[in-house]
């Protein structure tokens, strides 16, 4: 620890930063119709209402905006849970968060009750993610162990699914069954600000609550008793990481569905690059998971233009191999 | 071994010929009853609901399917409220004892294939794609009704009415793009190209060498900037699938080209009710020349409700 520690965490900052600068502008300018980058850079800054303006502004701005914003959302609460839950597996996809939170929105949306009320999208994905952290901490509170907070997530996404699911199939509109794809797999296809909108204030204040969880993450890295010594407030941690993590979660998965592997993935590969210190792993975990999913997103498209590949496929793709890879690791650690 | 193969080929042709023999004995059997005009009709699709109304004699007509009675995919639901609904359900039609079923050529194969096995006479129609096929449609559901001269007439109608359309011809067609829900648009070879076409406008949709129904980016929907936009309602019940169409750069078309034209239950079927959609169209294109002002705060009632 100390001076080299404080400048190498900078330096990964600034490299992830600028790698979320990149991935933005290329997220930017991939899409169905292909335009030229120049032109349409110019058109988002400066056109005038024609059709590239229009194609910049109201479809490829928002959507790479969300990219980034669940993202770094994704990567946060990773981060996040795993400090606060000392579990390496907590993530909000595989602990059930973000399948509680997508049976939040799709109630909301296919009762009708968003189109009377559109903010009841965000909130009741809110309160489905809310009550996913709870049941899960409620079953494997207490730090009892990776097994036992898997287990309890696989529980909760399995019901939530078939929830959803359910939910989807019992809607008279023919074609509410197809998208239970979507909220499972996630998707950023043809999202507007008006998305952007209802999201982002619920994310921001997510992030303002997980963000200051990192001196207490820190303290917990020395156990719960040491913890409190140190003057930790274990009540005030747990508010602060049950609520950011639903706030944020919900928020995300309220107007892209549900994507997974993004919290797992990127605070494995960035601890070991900030000194396993939660704190750090915080701000680190934003950037690579809004990298990781402006990539995903970029991928999809270029993949397969104009089709709609779900999100969570790519995410899967990358994330679930390493996610192998990461367990014959931690084997081979250990005699 | 070789034995036991044998056995098994000589019981293979024995089902073959059984099979030829009782298809035969059901063709016999469909060619006799063909000779007859049918007096108790059942039709178990919304499109063959209508020819079948349109041309059938009194009493002739026994049950339509559900569809007909609902506005938004028939264009006669007052006339259809006359006939016993039916859900195309094999069960319920052969307790109709029907001696002729009509229905579309897609969708309900299995059913059809249960009601011929059962000994049922069904008859398919194929989608109606331009106004040829709808005449063919009409001679033919007319010559299994027995009625003949009646769709003459309904064709000699039509003719007329289609030749009395007045489509400006002057200059480039406006460019109209159709949207329907998950962002499905309608190519060369559809009842709706047939309809805008034949409205003086041009359908983007064969730009992008579309056949029938296929789906349009909306990045590239935009980039052909549209002088109208034709899209689908809204469902009853809501869906993502119908999201697109509200979503805000198609608002910044139609802010342009003025209120959207809507698909409705005149656009599904192949019957002489599309030239009352053609006609609409052509409104709505001379429309696109004049001051928009008006169409605009139509618009935008309408996005209030």
């Amino acid at each position: 620890m100390g001076e080299t520690d404080g400048r190498g965490f900078v330096l990964l900052c600034a490299g992830l930063g600028f790698m979320v600068v990149l991935l933005f502008l290329i997220s930017l300018l991939v899409g169905p119709a292909s335009l030229p980058p120049m032109e349409s850079l110019r058109a988002l800054l400066a056109g005038e209402g024609d059709a590239t303006a229009i194609v910049m502004r109201e479809i490829r701005l928002p959507r790479s905006i969300l990219a980034l914003m669940i993202g770094a959302t994704l990567g946060l609460s990773g981060a996040a849970l795993q400090g606060y839950l000392r579990n390496p597996l907590a993530e909000p996809g595989l602990i059930g968060v973000s399948a509680s939170a997508a049976l939040g929105a799709v109630l909301a949306i296919y009762t009708g009750l968003s189109l009377l009320f559109p903010l009841a999208l965000p909130l009741m994905a809110l309160g489905g993610a809310l009550a996913g952290v709870l049941i899960v901490q409620a079953l494997a509170g207490g730090y009892s162990g990776t097994i036992t907070l898997i287990l309890a997530g696989v529980a909760v996404t399995s019901l939530a699914s078939a929830m959803t699911s359910l939910a989807l199939n019992l809607s008279p509109n023919p074609f509410a069954a197809l998208e239970i794809v979507f909220w499972l797999l996630g998707s950023l296809s043809d999202r507007s600000f008006v998305h952007v909108q209802l999201a982002a204030p619920f994310m921001l204040i997510g992030w303002v609550l997980l963000a200051g969880l990192g001196r207490s993450l820190d303290a917990l890295t020395l156990g719960e008793d040491a913890a409190a010594s140190l003057g930790v407030s274990i009540a005030r941690t747990k508010l602060l990481a049950v609520v950011g993590t639903a706030l944020s979660v919900g928020a995300a998965v309220a107007v892209a569905g549900a994507i997974g592997f993004v919290g797992l993935v990127v605070p494995h590969i960035l601890r070991p690059l900030v000194g396993n210190r939660p704190s750090r792993l915080l701000l680190a975990s934003a950037l690579g998971g809004a990298a990781m999913l402006l990539a995903a997103d970029i991928g999809v498209r270029v993949i397969a233009p104009g089709q709609d590949l779900k999100l969570g496929v790519l995410t899967a793709v990358v994330g679930a191999p390493f996610f192998l890879w990461l367990v014959l690791q931690t084997r081979r650690q250990m005699p | 071994m070789v034995s036991r193969l044998r056995q098994f080929g000589s019981l293979l042709a024995l089902f073959l010929a059984v099979g030829f023999v009782s298809a035969a004995i059901v063709t016999v059997a469909g060619t006799a009853r063909a000779d007859a005009v049918p007096q108790r009709v059942v039709s178990m699709n919304v499109c063959t609901d209508q020819l079948a109304m349109l041309l059938a004699g009194e009493g002739q007509l026994h049950s339509v399917s559900f569809l007909a009675t609902d506005p938004s995919a028939s264009a006669m639901p007052i006339r259809a409220e006359a006939f016993p609904p039916n859900r195309a359900r094999a069960e319920e039609i052969y307790l109709m004892k029907p001696d002729l079923v009509v229905t579309g050529s897609f969708g309900n194969r299995d059913t059809v294939q249960m009601l011929r096995r059962l000994g049922i006479r069904v008859e398919t129609f194929p989608l109606a794609n331009s106004f040829d096929d709808i005449r063919m449609n009409l001679r033919r559901m007319g010559a299994l009704l027995g009625r003949e001269a009646r769709a003459e007439r309904v064709i000699a109608v039509f003719d007329r009415d289609l030749a009395g359309l007045r489509v400006d011809g002057d200059g480039v067609a406006p460019k109209a793009a159709l949207y329907y829900a998950n962002k499905y648009t309608s190519g060369h070879h559809s009842m709706a190209d047939t309809i805008v076409e034949a409205a003086g406008l041009h359908n983007i949709g064969g730009d992008f060498g579309i056949r029938g129904m296929g789906q349009l980016p909306l990045e590239a929907l935009i980039m052909a900037a549209p002088d109208m936009l034709i899209r689908s309602r809204d469902y009853r019940a809501p869906a993502l699938a119908f999201e697109v169409l509200d979503h805000p750069s198609l608002r910044k078309v139609t802010d342009e080209t003025g209120e959207p034209v809507f698909v409705g239950a005149r656009w599904n079927c192949g019957t002489p009710a599309v030239l009352v959609a053609v006609e609409r169209l052509i409104e709505a294109k001379l429309r696109l020349g004049s001051p928009r002002a008006p169409y605009r705060e139509t618009a935008s009632l309408r996005r209030r409700d």
